[in-house]
């Protein structure tokens, strides 16, 4: 070996150690992910119409979206980056319009080109869809004005205001972008058909069995995605899905498994597997009926908050449900979530629990409704509803209360709730993207937010809601937060806010390139992941 | 030629005979002689009844309440059958459950068991389009399994303790009131019920008086079929999340969710109510069959 050449290769060893992060490995490409899906199959292809993660793990690996959560760093609750546009743009004309450059190098599956046009009626029919099209989270774009492609590279949002939850309303992974001619011709399309321009493109889907798709090689992020193939396998049961992992038939189950299923597989498969876990953006809430008494009575919802002590049972809940960590109205991981010692000044955070529960009878006693029976409604979903509802009713036991559990499919639960048909329901607050300011609106009188079942009317709670929206200094931002925090759930105590969800991913340790977020629906299009064998 | 005579049985044989026969504690030490297996199902059934009413008694602690210290404590003291997920004692649940599967079981096998007695010969009395168009209910009703009929019912009515009793007996009716029926047809033709007739007597009087006591013995024999199955239709129910909810103390919904969860790690969480149920609903059905054997004629003596 001649000087030169030694020197050659200490130098590539050397700039090799400099500009590799320590433990990161080279991907490999090539080979097919068999994935599990944990539905029996989605209720459309639409991701714009649609709001479960059955759909965005269908069809997300087959579409772009304007700008997503990083894939690398998904548990990021503040930073966002492109996909179909070029560079994060910075807002102009006091924060309300944002100008975003769209690739030139994607095509849609068909090979045609991709261009602002087709972002742009695509923001359209989200923020204002046409007579017939249904946009399920329309009510996010309220502060959009106008969408409009001004040439085939440039896509101007206008909004009416400045807001802090623009951006990350903007990252929203159902936004897929579609093609202008097929939406056009027909806006039900996308219901029944996949044609994106994702890192995957479709080969067949057998509903309620599988899909499978191979890799799109006209991607515009060159060298990705890493694998030649997927197949999704439709498999509601658990049991079906642990055992797939468990047998190598499936390499990654992207929803979340129970505490259960991780001790059972960690400790069958040992190294072969690999567990991811973060916070959830979901957690369970107690919705109190204000139109029954006596829950009209703030003294007796109160007392149904005071009762939970919920820094004992978070942490033991967590080793046999999906619950984990102990929060108020915003997701704990987001700057704009309450700190311990602001939750413990509110009831149902307290830390003596005895004085809670002390407080919570004399409430009660306070309101005649000493030993109240009442019935909660909850879904019949063991994961982690079912769970959480036997949890609260034995903390409410404890003070005197006589609480019967009242499980109905989905369906009932769903009409009971619209009905206002039940004494307290056991509800659900569950978002994608972290984005406080409008997560938090399902604490809104039911008038503003059709989705609280709350039945009040709260004129001062839409007044701090509003003073949020408009609000974009971070520090200004956190104080409103904080008093419509308080508002909801200690002034009237709306709401009861119980433990967020607890998200555990598992896959076999082959599969890598793939991180957790707080959001089953975030960072799904597969594009980064590689195979290790 | 010898001539065999049959022996002459003794004074004391004949006066244990007429003791056997016409004393109650006779006759049960005589079916406990005849029938050991279906002896030991009415014991065994009986336990879990007498279990089940003295529930607040025997359970050592609060079948409801959470004990996050306590969490899925293997089988030993305090806790002789272990803690489930909640911590909860199951020992305690296991005896509360007894008492919610004897409510439900005696419940659903009576309550249709007796609705069925009477539509059934009330059926076969009056004949004619009566009869025909009860048979064709009855026809409807006994087309579905009884688990997916109580799985409608309950959809309809909802879950909890007295729903699922309804759930269970409605399907219960037909299947008695069939059988029942068929005795009562040939009991429409004796003479007596022709001298009830005869006499004047209502039409309420000679059903309840004259035939219902003449059909006692199938209907006996149902019966304590029906109590395993309302049983096992409660634990069906409850095990699909359809029965009584938590944090009500009954044992399908002590399996739920536990045997596949747990079977590995606590697998005592699943295995005590399944063997609760297994148990119970042998011994009803042991029982049932030595009924049967012992009432009927044909198999008095096998």
């Amino acid at each position: 070996m001649s000087v030169r050449t030694g020197a050659g290769i200490a130098l590539s060893l050397l700039t090799a150690f400099a500009f590799t992060p320590a433990g990161a490995e080279q991907p490999k490409q090539g080979g097919t992910l068999t994935y599990v899906i944990p539905a029996d199959a989605p209720p459309s292809l639409d991701a714009h119409r649609e709001t479960t993660y059955a759909t965005i793990h269908t069809a997300a690996p087959y579409y772009s979206v304007l700008i997503r959560v990083p894939p690398d760093n998904p548990a990021s609750t503040t930073e966002f980056v492109c996909d179909l546009c070029t560079e994060m743009p910075k807002p102009t004309d006091d924060g309300k319009t944002w100008t975003f450059k769209i690739r030139d190098n994607v095509k849609f599956h068909d090979g045609s080109k991709l261009t602002a046009k087709d972002v742009a009626l695509s923001w359209q029919y989200i923020v204002k869809p046409p007579k017939g099209v249904v946009s399920a989270r329309q009510s996010f774009y309220e502060m959009v004005d106008s969408v409009n492609a001004t040439d085939d590279s440039t896509v101007v949002f206008k909004l009416k205001y400045a807001t802090a939850a623009f951006l990350p309303a903007l990252a929203d992974p159902y936004a897929w972008i579609y093609k202008k001619e097929i939406l056009e011709k027909d806006p039900h399309w996308y219901e029944k058909n996949i044609m994106g321009s994702g890192p995957f493109k479709l080969v067949k889907i057998e509903v309620g069995q599988s899909i499978t798709g191979e890799r799109n090689k006209d991607y515009y992020l060159k060298g990705r995605p890493y694998l030649d193939g997927i197949v999704g396998i439709f498999a509601e049961k658990q049991s079906v899905r642990t055992d797939a992992l468990k047998a190598d038939r499936a390499s990654i189950e992207f929803r979340g498994l129970p505490p259960s299923a991780r001790d059972q597989l960690t400790k069958e498969l040992g190294d072969k597997i690999w567990v991811q876990d973060s916070d959830w953006n979901c957690g369970n809430i107690l919705t109190p009926n204000h139109q029954k008494k006596p829950f009209d009575d703030v003294r007796v919802r109160k007392a149904l908050a005071l009762a939970i002590d919920q820094w004992k049972g978070a942490p033991a809940l967590s080793k046999i449900a999906n619950v984990r960590t102990v929060g108020g109205i915003v997701f704990p991981g987001s700057p704009l979530a309450a700190t311990k010692e602001e939750l413990q000044t509110m009831p149902g955070y307290w830390p003596d629990i005895e004085k809670s529960r002390a407080e919570a009878k004399k409430l009660l006693k306070e309101a005649g409704a000493e030993g109240l029976k009442f019935e909660l409604l909850n879904r019949n979903v063991d994961q982690p509803y079912k769970f959480v509802g036997t949890w609260v009713i034995g903390e409410w036991k404890k003070i005197g209360l006589n609480v019967e559990q009242k499980v109905v499919p989905t369906g009932p639960w769903f009409s009971n709730m619209r009905a206002g048909t039940f004494d307290v329901a056991m509800e659900a607050n569950c978002q994608s993207v972290v984005n406080p300011v409008l997560d938090t609106g399902k604490y809104l009188p039911h008038r503003v937010f059709p989705d609280n079942y709350g039945y009040y009317d709260d004129p001062k709670s839409v007044e701090l809601y509003e003073a949020m929206q408009k609000e974009t200094d971070p520090a200004k931002l956190r104080v409103a937060m904080r008093a419509y925090e308080k508002h909801t759930l200690d002034t009237e105590v709306h709401e009861i806010v119980l433990p967020y969800w607890y998200r555990i991913v598992m896959g076999r340790s082959y599969v890598k390139g793939w991180k957790i977020s707080p959001s089953h629906y975030l960072n799904q299009d597969l594009a980064n992941i590689w195979l290790d064998k | 030629m010898a001539v065999i005579t049959p022996p002459t049985p003794s004074a004391a044989d004949e006066a244990d005979a007429l003791w056997r026969r016409h004393t109650l504690l006779g006759r049960v030490l005589d079916f406990a002689r005849r029938k050991p297996l279906g002896t030991a199902g009415l014991i065994i059934v009986l336990v879990f009844a007498v279990a089940g009413l003295s529930a607040d008694w025997i359970a050592p602690f609060d079948p409801e309440e959470n004990d996050f210290a306590s969490m899925m404590v293997a089988p030993g003291l305090p806790h002789v059958l272990g803690t489930d997920q909640f911590g909860r004692d199951i020992f305690s649940r296991l005896v509360h459950g007894a008492r919610t599967a004897m409510i439900v079981g005696f419940g659903a096998a009576v309550g249709g068991g007796l609705i069925g007695l009477v539509l059934g010969v009330t059926s076969a009395y009056f004949g004619g389009w009566f009869d025909l168009v009860l048979q064709r209910i009855f026809d409807i009703l006994m087309a579905f399994p009884l688990i997916i009929l109580a799985l409608a019912v309950v959809s309809v009515f909802g879950t909890g303790v007295f729903n699922v009793v309804i759930a269970i007996t409605i399907p219960l009716i037909p299947r008695c009131g069939r059988v029942v029926r068929a005795s009562a047809l040939a009991v429409r033709e004796v003479p007596y019920v022709d001298a009830a007739r005869a006499l004047g007597f209502g039409h309420a009087r000679i059903v309840l008086c004259h035939m219902v006591p003449n059909v006692l013995a199938p209907f006996l024999i149902l019966l304590s079929a029906f109590v395993g199955q309302a049983i096992l239709a409660e634990a069906s129910l409850s095990y699909l999340g359809l029965g009584v909810q938590e944090p009500v103390a009954a044992w399908g919904l002590m399996l739920q969710g536990s045997a596949e969860d747990y079977a590995t790690t606590a697998p005592w969480i699943a295995i005590f109510p399944g063997l609760a149920i297994v148990l119970t609903v042998l011994g009803a059905s042991l029982f049932g069959d030595a009924l049967r054997d012992a009432i009927d004629p044909k198999l008095r003596d096998r």
